[in-house]
């Protein structure tokens, strides 16, 4: 069975909650990077590459059976294990539910510096164009 | 204090004797904040300084009190206003030990202080086949704005190497400078590495060949005092905002046989003696390079923070930022897997370093938790980092108000990174 976009952001909120203290969070985040499948060589190409000067971030999306696919790369672990969370909760959904969603998770989990975009970690940038992606995949659907 | 020195820079004392920093720093206000939940620990001062209490009062007086438009008014504000912006034109040129006031140009920065030079001089005077000498490890201020000049003006730039440890090499800039060199420009302290660069001999071997020296000061002067005439230096370029002052102002230092001989750099009021639509003569130095109401406000604040300098012992201040070099050095280097990027004999108090391994960007953000400010990235400096073939560093920067706690506050932050990221 498969959970919509806002289910999956609540439990992560839930997950999230039984952290009291930044240094566990951040090492679940570091965790849930080293455990993200790398990128496959053949998508760590530059027209997949997200502009952003503090880390890169990598993208590849495809369409399976009507769902939005995502895969994702960074050279940071800690913006790699966003990219891990962003994943889960935007991968395998109806493209316009992907368009559409508001990703509320990020500021309740304690996580929205890291989406500002003085950061410049290639997040924002890679929402965007996880849902200008998404948005493709569904004119194409 | 019991402190185990290790010396990175020889000949030079390192002691915190002396200096009272717990005192200095009640004069920054900023300091004594909190960032996510832990005391502030300021180590990005290469990026911007912060201020004290008399440049921000200063500030806060001039608009309370004193604001007018200068140079234009008859009245009792406007007159007021224009003397002490001019004052400290006048302490400028004093702390620099320049030979006039008509040397001292108010800029927006540094970086509009290189190309105030590259867009007058350079239009002016850069003719096909002319060459630009810069270095591997400058700020790309100091880069693009010569690329573009040369570009448009058919003139080459080229480059100085550098060594592994972060220092230029000398004898390949013998090589560089012949008949067809203009202008040498080079930064004086790297932001990136700390390296202090032997300004001295490149201005000796550069004038034999008839070439000018622009000096990058930028991360020169918050760390040291600079006579200009003693250095016999054509251009100098650096920025209040890192030494005590407001952002938005900078000074460009000039000879005035030079700045004369130049065209001026942007039209506008300010600059100009006469207009008429047939032809419009040019106001004499400094005016002719300030168009348009300048920033009046934080010039006269800038007044502040070269007062505040002043009161300060020059050779306590340098021993008390060398020996924060020396005491951080010593207990970052034993950390596991950490690699030092610049580490030229001469350096200022900037520490760039990787852990093995890990992103520059992911230390940053674990650093940043515990309230710890440092830069993280390229600094602006890509060429520097291509040549070292990584994507960028930790950098820690130094003040003279930095004391022991917050490097030890560092130490810790790095050692916890590296537990949690490696
Ligand atoms: C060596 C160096 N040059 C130039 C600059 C540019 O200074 P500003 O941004 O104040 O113009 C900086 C500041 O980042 C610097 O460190």
């Amino acid at each position: 069975m498969s959970f919509s976009i806002d289910e999956i952001q609540d439990q992560i909120i839930e997950e999230f909650q039984l952290f009291d203290q930044w240094i566990e969070k951040y090492e679940y985040i570091i965790e849930l990077g080293k455990n993200l499948p790398d990128l496959d060589d053949q998508y760590m190409r530059n027209e997949n590459l997200v502009p952003g000067c503090q880390s890169r971030v990598w993208l590849h999306a495809e369409l399976e059976g009507g769902k939005a696919v995502y895969a994702a790369d960074s050279d940071a672990i800690i913006t790699k294990g966003i990219i891990a969370l962003l994943i889960r909760v935007l991968s395998e959904q109806p493209p316009e539910s992907v368009h559409e969603a508001e990703l509320y998770f990020i500021d309740r989990i304690g996580l929205k510096d890291h989406l500002s975009s003085t950061r410049s970690n290639g997040l924002v940038s890679m929402i965007n164009k996880m849902r200008s992606v998404a948005r493709e995949l569904a004119e194409v659907a | 204090m019991n402190l185990s020195i290790q010396p990175v820079v020889s000949g030079k004392a390192a002691s915190f004797r002396d200096f009272d920093v717990e005192k200095i720093r009640s004069d920054f206000p900023v300091l004594h904040r909190e960032v996510n939940g832990n005391p502030l620990t300021y180590l990005d001062n290469g990026a911007s300084s912060q201020k004290p209490k008399q440049v921000i009062d200063r500030m806060t007086r001039y608009y309370e009190h004193e604001h007018a438009n200068i140079h234009r008014g008859v009245h009792h504000l406007s007159q007021r206003a224009t003397d002490a912006y001019e004052q400290v034109r006048e302490a400028t040129c004093n702390y620099l030990n320049a030979a006039s006031s008509r040397e001292v140009l108010f800029t927006r920065g540094t970086t509009e202080s290189i190309n105030l030079v590259a867009s007058s001089w350079g239009r002016h005077f850069l003719r096909e086949g002319d060459e630009i000498i810069v270095s591997t490890m400058e700020h790309h201020s100091n880069i693009v704005p010569w690329q573009m000049i040369c570009e448009e003006r058919g003139a080459k730039l080229k480059v100085i190497p550098i060594s592994r440890a972060g220092e230029l090499d000398m004898e390949a800039l013998q090589g560089l400078l012949n008949e067809r060199t203009r202008l040498v420009s080079v930064v004086h302290v790297s932001n990136a590495l700390g390296t202090i660069n032997p300004v001295e001999e490149i201005i000796k071997l550069a004038h034999q060949h008839d070439a000018l020296v622009l000096l990058d000061g930028a991360q020169a002067l918050p760390h040291m005092k600079v006579d200009v005439s003693a250095l016999d230096v054509d251009f100098y370029a650096f920025s209040a905002h890192k030494m005590l002052g407001p952002t938005g102002l900078g000074i460009l230092y000039g000879k005035e046989s030079l700045l004369n001989s130049m065209p001026p750099y942007q039209g506008g009021g300010e600059m100009i003696e006469r207009v008429t639509f047939e032809k419009t003569t040019y106001n004499e130095l400094p005016f002719k390079f300030e168009a348009g109401t300048p920033n009046i406000a934080d010039a006269i604040a800038f007044g502040s923070a070269l007062e505040y300098y002043d009161e300060l012992d020059q050779n306590e201040l340098i021993a008390h930022e060398q020996g924060l070099l020396a005491y951080a050095s010593g207990r970052l280097s034993q950390i596991e897997g950490i690699e030092f990027v610049g580490t030229a004999r001469d350096k200022a108090g900037v520490l760039s370093f990787n852990l093995k391994d890990v992103h520059p960007f992911d230390v940053g953000t674990i650093l940043d938790q515990m309230g710890i400010a440092v830069r993280t990235g390229h600094h602006c400096t890509q060429p520097l980092m291509d040549f070292y073939g990584i994507t960028g560093t930790v950098r820690a920067s130094f003040a003279f108000y930095n004391n022991q706690s917050d490097v030890d506050a560092l130490v810790g932050g790095v050692e916890k990174a590296s537990a949690i990221l490696l």
